[in-house]
């Protein structure tokens, strides 16, 4: 698995963290644990974001900054086999 | 005529109406990212199929509406419509109504487990189906939250998604 892979991997796995967080979160609002995971993942999740969008292609409009080519659209899709 | 029990805990409407609110927009996005997957899984399973195989296995009347584009239907041949399922604008009724959906989804997860022995079909169809298992403790738990926050000699006494009393305004 390449560099590139690698970071796409550990976003989907930092993705899925929150998904599952948010949800338990939602139920048990109190859970201070819960929340320290919560934020840990969170500014994990969008440090590498940042850093794959700027480095391959953006992951999401959020990260879409263009100036000579418009970049958003240049990226593989999911069902083509690009989030392997 | 308000009636007293809907005085007594309008409230705690707001935050109620918070709680069910977040986990049905969440869990409805998650399903549209669920429905991803399972186009994905469709898609790869039907690309550069030729005549042939699309004749053999029984795809010849989809392909001639379809082609190999994505149109949801379900595995019987009926089509995707909003009919099939409810929404009523009553938090008990329809966090009810979810519960069954999560584990409609489940039974058909399982029923594809069990016919399907393709890993690469297998492993996503095992997540998704946890997924379900997930989403209905969560509605499990949004729903005992909101009838604690009822009255318990009477669950149904007001709609507290719609009945409103004089505090509230």
């Amino acid at each position: 698995m390449g560099e590139k892979e690698q970071l796409l991997r550990d976003i989907g796995i930092a993705d899925f963290v929150l998904t599952e967080l948010t949800l338990y979160l939602d139920t048990h609002p109190q859970d201070r644990k819960a929340m320290e995971y919560f934020n840990h993942y969170n500014r994990l999740k969008l440090q590498m974001e940042k850093e794959f969008s700027q480095k391959y292609y953006p992951l999401n409009t959020r990260w879409a900054d263009s100036n000579k080519e418009w970049r958003w659209g240049a990226a593989p899709l999911p069902w083509e086999g690009a989030c392997v | 005529m308000i009636p007293y029990a809907l005085k007594e805990r309008c409230l705690h409407t707001l935050l109620r109406m918070r709680l069910w609110c977040n986990i049905i927009t969440q869990v409805g996005t998650e399903e549209l990212a669920h429905m991803e997957i399972v186009a994905a899984i469709i898609h790869q399973l039907t690309r550069n199929l030729s005549m042939e195989e699309i004749e053999k296995c029984g795809f010849a009347p989809y392909y001639v509406d379809h082609t190999v584009g994505i149109w949801p239907q379900s595995a019987g041949g009926f089509p995707f419509s909003a009919s099939q399922f409810q929404v009523t604008g009553d938090p008990i009724t329809d966090l009810t109504e979810d519960l069954a959906a999560e584990q409609k989804a489940r039974t058909t997860y399982d029923n594809i487990l069990r016919l399907i022995k393709e890993p690469d079909v297998c492993e996503p169809i095992k997540f998704l189906r946890m997924r379900e298992v997930v989403h209905f403790q969560r509605f499990g738990e949004a729903l005992r939250i909101t009838q604690d926050k009822l009255d318990s000699r009477n669950f149904y006494a007001f709609n507290p998604a719609f009945d409103r009393c004089e505090t509230c305004d």
